[in-house]
């Protein structure tokens, strides 16, 4: 589709996170958003007064809170504010930060804090996560958010062996840029020695889709500001541009347009970047891109995915891997925060993606920082039925 | 500002107190193939829909991501799709900006809620509050109006009387409403001898349990003519959040409708809502509320909402002429369903309720008890 002109510039200009957990018993829902709404306005520069709308999002089932932004004001700052509550699952603290763009571009608002949060400590994760499933159809089939399809794919597609070290290899690689930041919920400090191991005892959950593999399920909160050109050029820190955004949602049930050999349907991943790339004249995104921060609830997902948003046709995704160069120094850095198998407070999960990528290109992400200019990055978000949404973000205003 | 963006289509089910028959699903299908239909939009990724924004909640319809259970039907098969989960009302000032923002040409919005399915209204607003100061104590969005109610009758000069003549006056109009919720056509008396649900606040004083869905087309201004020769225009939004604690906030105060208004007039270039809009649709959960919200948006001086009923203020300020949210529309849709009279009024469709030449319509929806947030929009022809 042709590139539709955006109706002003729309910089991230403060980032706030909180320490991501298994457990935060002490403090509250608001209490602990607060704590991440303090850090991005203090990153920014700003207080509370200079902000004129909160998008927030999370999950109504996950925590049992009903229009919980209606409590969660007393933490978001929000008391007289203009709010917003938009989710989609997984893909809410993506959305919400394309949400958080719309809104500035629009000329509606000059500075938009979105606000992702979750507490799954305070609840039942894959009960919540079950509970999405048609209740009539596929309730009663569904596991969560955990599937050994994926593993049984690529397991089929480059063999058993490969398939396991590529997916273990990407595991143990997260795990290493984990151990670099200090907001990790998981950071195990695993070694490649450890992978035939990992491969071997780590317990199956579904297929070959084993404990090490899987995402946690925290507690944090994530915050980013978002300001129009003239207020971002007035911030404490450079701005961080928003390039572009795609969403790209798909039907519910999981097999009536996917598994149909004679009429294969791309994946939601491949068909956004695809769109987004080539609105954006990007021909090749893996030289392109600086960093990816890419949604990745378990190892095989990681690894699978990768394929989908470089668009690579055949092995490139698993030699990138077995290189080691999606590592924080390699060619292709991914996930240098450790990503979602290294915390993953859901509603909150995907605006880290877009945190952590904006860090990155400000060149402020501490000890994960790449060791090179980061000029553009790529963020993305996932849930619901295979939902896909995809940030580019850039260093200058150049493009 | 003085962008605006078009309305090209509006469609809707009849609100219904027990839509048994047929699921959410079927409901916004419904809507949505006339939209297609009579406005030629495709889902083309250059020249159709590209971003739908749906309206549900996930504890109505007591499943996670509740959008995920319409993506295909709403037409977002491999396309974007984002969920207002808040009043409706809300979702149109989203939709401006993904319109404004130069994002999006083409929005498609579609919305439902079954309130028949869920065991009790009550125990799912009692959720909203936070499980330890608040919930334990039963409180719900009926109990914690019931308190805003009676602190406000007090202070307006508002008694069962005036409640009854709001009740009486909505049914009455709801039933020159084709999409109104059929109600039984009441009396002041019956009214005033209906049972209390929390006091003052009456069975016929509350908005009855009911199944709704709509959907509507919007678009950029340069676009809007292929969609549609006559659309209605979005002119202003504006929201507020009122504090959460109901000891924290100054309950009869309207400070976050207040708020809300005046960003919207003031997006819309309104300096004199009670002259220049000629039609205002208030989200009035409880008969309380009619008055209330009308001092909310200016058009009735503040705490003279019991003079306002009794000089016959709602017909000639226009207010309500659906019959209100009061007659029946489900919670999170309120917003819209006002949007939709406000439809039919300005483009001249609206029957036998039909007023002269409307120019500009407020319309206005609540999310939370006691008016904790609240959205307003400027709709103008």
């Amino acid at each position: 589709m042709a590139k539709k002109k955006k109706n002003r510039n729309v910089a991230i200009v403060g980032v706030g996170q909180t320490q991501y957990s298994s457990h935060r018993e002490d403090v509250n829902q608001p209490e602990m958003i607060h704590e991440a709404v303090s850090l991005a306005l203090a990153d920014a520069g700003i207080t509370i007064d200079d902000v004129d709308a909160i998008v927030h999002g999370n999950m109504e089932l996950f925590e049992m809170v009903h229009q919980p932004d209606l409590w969660h004001m007393l933490g978001t700052g929000g008391y007289g504010k203009d709010s917003f509550r938009i989710t989609t699952g997984g893909t809410t603290g993506a959305t919400i930060a394309c949400a958080a763009d719309n809104l500035v571009a629009s000329e509606m608002y000059d500075v938009v804090m979105a606000v992702g949060f979750e507490k799954l400590q305070e609840g039942h994760t894959t009960g919540g996560i079950t509970n999405m499933a048609d209740p009539l159809w596929s309730r009663q089939l569904q596991t969560g958010a955990l599937t050994g399809s994926t593993g049984y794919k690529m397991e089929k597609e480059f063999g058993e062996e490969r398939a396991n070290r590529a997916a273990m290899m990407y595991r143990i690689m997260m795990d290493k840029h984990a151990c670099l930041n200090h907001n990790s919920h998981r950071s195990f400090g695993l070694d490649f020695d450890q992978m035939d191991d990992l491969m071997e005892n780590s317990p199956r959950l579904v297929g070959n889709l084993r404990l090490i593999h899987m995402c946690s399920q925290s507690d944090g909160c994530c915050v980013v500001i978002f300001a129009s050109e003239k207020k971002a050029k007035k911030m404490a820190k450079p701005p961080v541009w928003v390039r572009d955004h795609i969403t790209v949602h798909r039907e519910e049930t999981f097999n009536i347009f996917g598994f149909d050999e004679n009429y294969p349907v791309p994946m939601t991943h491949r068909f956004a970047a695809e769109q987004l790339f080539a609105r954006n004249g990007i021909d090749s995104p893996v030289d392109y891109f600086d960093v990816f921060e890419m949604y990745d609830p378990s190892g095989w997902w990681g690894a699978d995915w990768m394929k989908e948003f470089f668009l690579f046709e055949n092995d490139e995704h698993l030699k990138l891997i077995e290189d080691k160069e999606i590592m924080i120094d390699g060619k292709m850095p991914i996930n240098p925060s450790g990503g979602v198998t290294a915390a993953n407070p859901i509603g909150a999960t995907a605006l880290v993606r877009v945190a952590e990528a904006a860090l990155q290109v400000r060149g402020d992400a501490g000890g994960h920082q790449i060791p090179r200019d980061v000029n553009h990055a790529l963020a993305s978000g996932f849930g619901g039925t295979m939902w896909t949404v995809l940030m580019m973000l850039e260093r200058e205003l150049n493009w | 500002m003085g962008k605006r963006v078009a309305i090209c289509a509006l469609e809707q089910v009849k609100n219904e107190p027990d839509i048994w028959y047929q699921r959410f699903q079927g409901m916004l299908l419904d809507c949505l193939e006339p939209i297609l239909e009579k406005t030629g939009v495709t889902f083309d990724m250059d020249k159709g829909i590209r971003n739908v924004i749906t309206c549900s909640d996930d504890v109505f319809d007591a499943r996670t991501i509740s959008d995920s259970g319409v993506t295909d039907v709403v037409g977002a098969h491999f396309r974007g799709e984002e969920k207002m989960a808040q009043d409706s009302i809300n979702g149109l000032g989203y939709a401006m900006a993904c319109i404004l923002s130069g994002h999006d040409d083409v929005v498609l919005y579609m919305g439902h809620c079954k309130e028949s399915q869920t065991e009790s209204r009550y125990m799912n607003t009692n959720l909203a509050y936070d499980p330890f100061y608040m919930r334990p104590l039963g409180i719900d969005f009926l109990s914690a109006n019931a308190f805003q109610a009676r602190a406000y009758m007090e202070k307006a000069g508002i008694d069962d009387d005036h409640l009854a003549e709001i009740v009486v006056r909505s049914r009455k109009n709801a039933a020159k409403n084709p999409y109104a919720r059929e109600n039984e056509m009441v009396s002041g008396d019956q009214v005033k001898k209906s049972p209390y649900l929390a006091d003052p606040i009456r069975e016929l004083h509350f908005y009855p349990v009911t199944d709704w869905a709509f959907g509507m087309l919007l678009c950029s201004e340069e676009r809007a003519k292929e969609f549609c020769d006559n659309p209605v225009w979005l002119t202003g939004y504006g929201s507020c959040m009122d504090s959460y604690f109901p000891g924290d906030r100054d309950i009869i105060s309207n400070f976050a409708l207040k708020n809300a208004a005046s960003r919207a007039y003031s997006m819309a270039g309104v300096k004199n809502p009670q002259k220049e809009i000629d039609l205002f649709e208030l989200a009035d959960q409880s008969a309380y509320q009619l008055p209330m919200w009308a001092e909310g948006v200016g058009i009735v001086d503040e705490y003279t909402g019991g003079k306002w009923i009794e000089e016959g203020g709602p017909d000639k300020s226009q207010v309500n002429l659906s019959g209100g949210m009061l007659n029946g529309n489900p919670v999170m849709l309120g917003g819209v369903a006002r949007v939709a009279e406000a439809w039919y009024q300005l483009r001249g469709e609206a029957g036998d309720r039909q007023i002269k030449k409307p120019k500009k319509a407020l319309a206005h929806g609540v999310t939370g008890a006691m008016g904790q947030h609240h959205g307003v929009v400027i709709l103008e022809k």
